[in-house]
């Protein structure tokens, strides 16, 4: 194969005519222009609190926990199919870790026996993650449910598995040590903000510079062309639903970690937020395109609006309102684009 | 006749007989009028949504918004109208609109409708809730009675029948969802039919969600969230394949009295209630995975 085949569409040499129209006629050149102006507007709203350092801070411990279920989302759309049980594994996950937690050392636990504890739960969350998301991928890719059945179908599983356990109530008590996850930083950089950054360049690795990021964008292009293609339908879709999975259940220990307790239903509202970050990343629902580039930068537009309207104290049922309605709006944005592609 | 094993109203009958076995054997008291009645008023509303889903199901969509235009009810087929604007007019994937749709429906609600209950329900809903068809006391004195609103899923499954099967819209509405590329080869305005069925889809939310107000005898907007998982369960449940084209009536009334009758007796058997959602999965997980793997085999033996 021609070495330039090997790598996935984006990348290769486009016709690159300068300056700034060409910026703005990419995908991403427009998606930096709306974090740009969303975040203009907002600083001009409200200087006085939203250009400080406090509210920057406080953005960048926000955002990575959902941030990182997007990436977990926008893997499972690049095959064109789609993981509504990211939440709920998130919450299992982080139950099953907070139960270890509390189990084995408590809140007083400090130095070796609190770390190790520490490391046992990450363990088991992570484990748990990937076990949701091996029973997703085997469930898609072997017995051929629709994506949207298979993880509507495992998501309820997973959340009443959590609820089950826990019996509802909140698991509390874990050592102070674990607090460092969510709430730390290093050098000044918030914890939580490198744990994205650590899943975002895999995420990217995997997409940009393997076979297994390729084949998943063929899968997403055509199923059918890719298996004549030769390539492993199965193989490929229990690997994405697994990442995804174990994606997940990460952002669930730092969901933990931040609310220092683990609930059956954190996050709930996270699921279709997710979703319309993957789909204002430019990440299409169909399958097939898609760069975490688009991701983070959809990521931090809507934590500009977010930060915005909660310091003009707008309710979060308008928020949900404006989730919804800005969903809309930018499929239909994106869908005029597809049209006017095509012509 | 013979049985058709490989059926999904097969599957889920059998499904309900053994749970109602399993269920008498356990607490005797199960067996009876009351509980019957029970269940056909609970499966009221479920019905009413499920026959709605059933349609947009048959026509290649699915519809998450549908609970949200019910706590709306009223004013809900424009609502029901603003879905197939999406849809339809912009080719967009009809999970992801209706997710967003119902989104916005229930944070406006609540944002300018407010979130506290509104309990002084019109006098004439109020009446209508206490009317009932047929009411009686068993031997050992329980109370059974059964709404007259019974009578609009009576109504509701009819007229859907009617539709789907004696009209040339119905055989429309089958023919987009096995090929919309086909229906518009052979002339079917795709566009027209979408909106049709999402507008249905709006105007039954809207119809039973005055039917849910009038029987709580309050209305609550919180209420009805949630339900649309077991209300597409139901449907999925009853045989309509989420790829379009094919569903019935009767498979989806048996998803329906499936879900209703293990919400309402799970705990009859012993599951305490915190374990009805991971009951729910796994009847979505089983009840859509075998007819899909049998697919599967089958398409992978023909070709």
């Amino acid at each position: 194969m021609d070495q330039d085949m090997n790598k996935p569409a984006a990348q290769r040499p486009a016709r690159q005519p300068g300056g700034v129209q060409a910026l703005l006629s990419s995908e991403i050149g427009q998606l930096s222009a709306l974090a740009l102006v969303i975040f203009v507007v907002m600083a001009a709203l409200d200087p006085s609190r939203f250009l400080t350092t406090g509210n920057f801070s406080s953005m960048a411990f926000q955002f990575p926990e959902f941030a990182i279920l997007s990436l977990a989302m926008m893997l499972s759309m690049m095959t064109g199919g789609i993981d509504l049980s990211v939440v709920g594994v998130s919450n299992l996950a982080a139950v099953v870790a907070a139960l270890i937690l509390s189990a084995l050392a408590g809140p007083q636990a400090l130095g070796l026996a609190a770390g190790a504890t520490i490391a046992l739960a990450i363990a088991a969350a992570l484990l748990v993650g990937a076990l949701c998301g091996l029973l997703n991928g085997v469930i898609i890719g072997v017995f051929g449910l629709p994506p949207i059945l298979a993880t509507l179908g495992s998501g309820l599983i997973f959340t009443g598995l959590a609820v089950a356990i826990t019996g509802g109530s909140a698991v509390l008590g874990f050592p102070p040590a674990f607090a460092f996850l969510g709430n730390g930083a290093v050098f000044g950089v918030p914890m939580p903000l490198i744990v994205f950054v650590v899943i975002a360049a895999v995420v990217w690795l995997v997409l940009e510079r393997t076979a297994l990021g390729l084949r998943i964008q063929m899968l997403g292009t055509n199923q059918l062309a890719a298996r004549f293609a030769g390539i492993d339908d199965l193989a490929v879709t229990v690997r994405t639903y697994l990442l995804s999975g174990i994606f997940s259940a990460a952002a669930g220990l730092v969901i933990m970690s931040r609310a220092n307790s683990a609930k059956a239903d954190y996050g709930s509202s996270y699921l279709l937020l997710s979703i319309l970050i993957c789909v204002l990343g430019g990440i299409n629902p169909y399958g097939g395109f898609g760069r975490v580039a688009g991701l983070v930068l959809a990521v931090l537009s809507l934590q500009f609006l977010s930060s915005g309207l909660n310091m003009l104290q707008v309710s979060n049922f308008a928020k949900e309102l404006i989730w919804g309605g800005l969903l809309l709006a930018v499929m239909v944005a994106n869908g005029i684009q597809f049209s006017r592609k095509r012509r | 006749m013979k049985i058709d094993w490989t059926r999904n109203e097969t599957l889920v009958f059998l499904v309900i007989v053994a749970f109602c076995l399993v269920a008498t054997a356990v607490d005797p008291a199960f067996l009876s009028l009351p509980t019957l009645f029970d269940l056909l008023r609970n499966s009221i509303v479920t019905g009413i949504f499920a026959i709605g889903v059933l349609l947009v199901l048959i026509s290649g969509g699915i519809d998450v918004s549908f609970t949200a235009i019910a706590a709306f009810s009223m004013y809900t087929t424009t609502l029901g109208l603003i879905n197939p604007v999406f849809v339809a007019g912009f080719r967009l994937p009809p999970l992801i609109v209706t997710l967003g749709t119902l989104s916005a429906f229930r944070g406006f609600l609540l944002t300018f409708v407010g979130s506290q209950l509104i309990s002084n329900v019109p006098a004439g809903m109020r009446d209508f809730s206490r009317l009932t068809m047929l009411r009686g006391t068993t031997g050992e004195g329980y109370f059974y009675s059964l709404p007259w609103a019974f009578l609009a899923l009576v109504l509701v499954v009819i007229g859907t029948w009617f539709l789907l099967n004696r009209t040339l819209l119905g055989r429309k509405i089958f023919a987009i969802g096995g090929s919309s590329e086909s229906a518009h080869r052979i002339g079917i305005g795709v566009r027209g039919v979408q909106v049709f069925v999402y507008a249905y889809v709006g105007a039954l939310s809207g119809l039973a969600g005055i039917i849910r107000a009038s029987l709580a005898r309050v209305a609550n907007p919180f209420d009805l969230v949630g339900l649309e998982l077991s209300v597409i369960a139901a449907v999925v449940l009853g045989g309509a394949r989420l790829t379009g084209g094919y569903g019935t009536i009767t498979g989806t009334l048996l998803g329906v009295a499936l879900i209703v009758l293990v919400s309402n007796s799970l705990i009859l058997l012993g599951i305490p209630s915190t374990w009805q959602s991971v009951v729910f999965g796994t009847l979505i997980l089983l009840g859509t995975g075998l007819p899909a793997y049998q697919a599967k085999r089958a398409a992978l033996r023909a070709g």
